[in-house]
């Protein structure tokens, strides 16, 4: 199926509201805004999903990334100097050689995109949703459940990586705060 | 619109490693990372609508990611935390030693 206008406009808009709403990520002072400005970039990206067809893909990307982005949050306020953002806030380090490198992959990558020569051939008319579904549980169940299989190792890896009494005794035995000054033992 | 959707695609995935190369703070690397994958659902879901015909493979494909993300997403948070309980650390800078 051919893109009408109205998909070029809302491909665009989005387009542009997940460009824009991901670069704020990284200027606000609080980190739960940005947070949530992340949550927004993918909300953005998972419309686009939609307007492209792919209804069901959109919609478990902008759930789970809700999700996600709202554990997000938490986590800031629980480790996260500043979550709230009342102070001017900077914490980058090598920042001139990371905009070069962000530029640089952008300017590479949008190069490709412009002058490769691409197969053109559309989406078919019919429901992707069930030919995805069909596709999850036929052809290619052993991908999806491998999936399945890897989620619940991650799963259980974080508990163990996470978990306040571990393998070798408390975590918080033996541990100290690092200073950030480097100890003339340390230079020498 | 292929073309569009590319250069949207790589906007995302350039704004991803400024943010993953520049932060101090482990969270927010891992929000860059996020961002880089987020670009990547969306050239995958294009190349799937534009140039395959709808394969279903090619949405799969994005499932792969999604279990990725949220893979990466679980193992960060944990790691995040067992760092913070052994090293009282918040910023990469904290860890400039691996002992003690």
């Amino acid at each position: 199926m051919s893109p009408g206008p109205l998909s070029y406009f809302l491909i665009a808009a989005f387009g542009i509201g997940a460009v824009v709403s991901g670069w704020l990520v990284f200027r606000v002072d609080s980190m739960l805004r940005a947070a949530y400005w992340l949550m927004v970039s993918f909300v953005a990206v998972g419309s686009m999903l939609v307007v492209l067809s792919a209804e069901f893909l959109g919609l478990i990307l902008i759930l789970m990334m809700s999700g996600e982005m709202t554990i997000m949050a938490i986590f800031m306020i629980m480790f996260m100097m500043n979550p709230a953002g009342l102070n001017p806030m900077t914490m980058v380090h090598q920042n001139r050689t990371a905009i070069m490198a962000g530029v640089g992959s952008f300017a590479l990558l949008a190069l490709v995109g412009l002058l490769a020569d691409f197969p053109v051939r559309p989406v078919v008319t019919g429901d992707p949703t069930v030919a995805l579904g069909e596709e999850l549980l036929g052809r290619s169940m052993l991908i999806f459940e491998s999936a399945g299989v890897a989620l619940l190792a991650v799963m259980i890896g974080a508990v163990a990586l996470a978990a306040k009494r571990g393998r070798f005794g408390d975590a918080y035995e033996g541990s100290e705060e690092p200073d950030l000054e480097v100890n003339a033992g340390d230079r020498a | 619109m292929i073309e569009l959707l590319l250069v949207i695609g790589a906007a995302i995935f350039g704004v991803g490693v400024y943010g993953a190369l520049s932060q101090q703070s482990f969270v927010m690397i891992m929000m860059g990372l996020e961002l880089m994958l987020n670009s990547a659902v969306l050239v995958v879901v294009t190349f799937w609508w534009g140039t395959t015909g709808g394969n279903p493979a090619g949405q799969l494909l994005v499932i792969v990611i999604l279990a990725v993300m949220a893979i990466e997403a679980a193992i960060g948070f944990a790691l995040v935390t067992a760092v913070y309980r052994s090293r009282k650390a918040d910023i990469t800078e904290k860890l400039k030693r691996l002992r003690n």
